[in-house]
């Protein structure tokens, strides 16, 4: 509803038509597509490399690794105004009380001249050291977690922990309230999960990220304070300041794309453990295997799917494209590419040749990469030396989100 | 052997960094460019290979030299 605080909690996939052609009418909402997409993704990469479909307001879909690789690169014809994979109905591109018409998250949701100076103004608190320096936090953490459940011998992997952590690291490398994690999340998975199928929902949840932080602006404003928004408030582009209005965009873009995403990918780890008993007792003795396997589970279970927007007529890929259209940037399909990758249905943690594009390719690289991995590697050495053992509870219990963002939402692990 | 970094094409992943932090330097940005005067030291050739094959920019090449 539009503007309820309901909690925006479960899977919410909304009834649609089964699909029966995925070239032409393929659906990322559908339930199998969420939970098990990989053999569409085989199929069409034979068939159809780029499938096609009217569904959530219309969409290319390339599956094949050189193809998505290289509409990341088409840049600024493909433009990346508007990344998220469905399109507001027409009558809702302009609502909501911040007054904004599409998406205010630079540098993710701007093209080159303003890309460019808006990604190095973030740059820095993303870069290797800068990172390190959130580890002990993030270890600590995760530490009171897994206290906080270890004596009860079952847990949510997703929602006690996976989805417990990357709020909490966010708000404490921006300078806002960890106590407000929960509500982060619920606005969070407003924009990206429930609110695809859900304009009104996803407009609110946008609403209050923007608000929140036009408030935090306003208060160092008036009292400056030692963290990441005032250090973006006191910056300057070529002698001018920024304006708030780009501050409160990007804080919207660390929020949104620091918590669903490294969420998914550490509960989809847990998952792959759950599952994998080899693996999970190689890295539970070895904690340094960890950074390589890592990388093989970001690979394998790449969480993100980013569009773009065709800004003059031209083709891709042979497929006629019009101004408007989107055309989805495929990066997990692209993962699972057997003409890049031997075996890519077989998660091999030991992948030693792993160039995956789980956090993107060209310039528009997620900004958030190095805190996602490190967050992802102290997370599950945590877990793995406090609780080398550990199976699903239920595997049928299991539910998983995608679409934009693909990870499990409700993952109960026994140990 | 010696590394080398295209600038141009370099977009901060740090692969490289992570696989051979004694190979590559990342600068404030992320972006990284080869340590020193990019001469791989004796026994780490196989590490410089795999920060070549695990650049998604394909930005890393190796020379003899």
């Amino acid at each position: 509803m539009a503007g309820s605080d309901a909690p925006v909690d479960g899977v919410t996939v909304p009834l649609t038509p089964p699909v029966e052609d995925w070239t032409t009418d393929y659906d990322i909402l559908d339930a199998e597509y969420i939970t098990d997409p990989y053999p569409i993704w085989a199929d069409l990469r034979g068939d159809c490399p780029v499938a096609q479909t009217d569904r959530w307001g219309g969409s290319f879909l390339p599956t094949r690794y050189e193809d998505v690789v290289e509409l990341a690169r088409l840049v600024p014809v493909f433009s990346s105004h508007d990344p998220l994979v469905v399109r507001p109905p027409d009558d809702q591109q302009v609502i909501g009380s911040s007054g904004y018409h599409t998406v205010n998250a630079p540098p993710i949701s701007a093209d080159p001249p303003v890309r460019t100076w808006s990604r190095r103004l973030i740059l820095p608190a993303f870069a290797p050291r800068a990172v390190e320096a959130h580890e002990t936090y993030t270890r600590a953490l995760a530490g009171r977690l897994v206290d906080g459940f270890i004596a009860d011998g079952r847990v949510d992997g997703a929602q006690q922990y996976a989805q417990q952590i990357p709020p909490r690291v966010i708000a404490h490398l921006l300078g806002v309230d960890e106590g407000r994690a929960d509500e982060f999340t619920d606005w969070v998975r407003g924009v990206l999960e429930i609110g695809l199928s859900n304009p009104a929902v996803r407009v609110a949840s946008r609403d209050k990220i923007l608000n929140f932080f036009a408030g935090e602006v306003a208060d160092r404003r008036a009292n400056p304070k030692d963290d990441l928004i005032s250090e973006l408030m006191e910056a300057e582009i070529d002698g001018e300041p920024v304006s708030d209005q780009h501050i409160i965009g990007t804080c919207n873009l660390m929020l949104v794309a620091g918590i669903d995403t490294t969420w998914s990918s550490i509960g989809s780890a847990l998952w792959h453990l759950a599952t994998h008993e080899d693996d999970r007792r190689r890295l539970a003795a070895d904690l340094t295997l960890l950074p390589t396997a890592v990388e093989e589970l970001l690979r394998a279970y790449s969480r993100v799917t980013m569009a773009r927007v065709v800004s003059e007529e031209t083709e891709f890929k042979g497929c006629p494209t019009h101004v408007g259209d989107k055309v989805l940037l495929n990066f997990p399909a692209a993962n699972r590419d057997p003409d890049i990758f031997e075996n890519p249905d077989v998660v091999d943690i030991d992948r030693q040749r792993n160039r995956h594009v789980a956090f993107g390719v060209g310039i528009h690289r997620r900004a958030g990469s190095n805190l996602a991995r490190m967050e992802m590697i102290v997370a599950l050495e945590v877990f793995l030396s406090r609780i080398p053992e550990f199976t699903l509870e239920d595997p049928s219990a299991v539910t998983w989100a995608g679409g934009q963002v693909r990870g499990p939402r409700r993952l109960p692990l026994a140990f | 052997m010696k590394i080398q970094v295209d600038s141009d094409k370099c977009e901060g992943h740090n692969r490289c960094y992570s696989i051979a932090p004694d190979l590559f330097d990342v600068d404030d940005y992320g972006y990284a460019t080869a340590a020193g005067d990019g001469v791989v030291p004796e026994g780490m050739e196989e590490k410089a290979q795999l920060a070549v094959d695990n650049c998604p920019e394909y930005a890393i090449t190796i020379s003899e030299g």
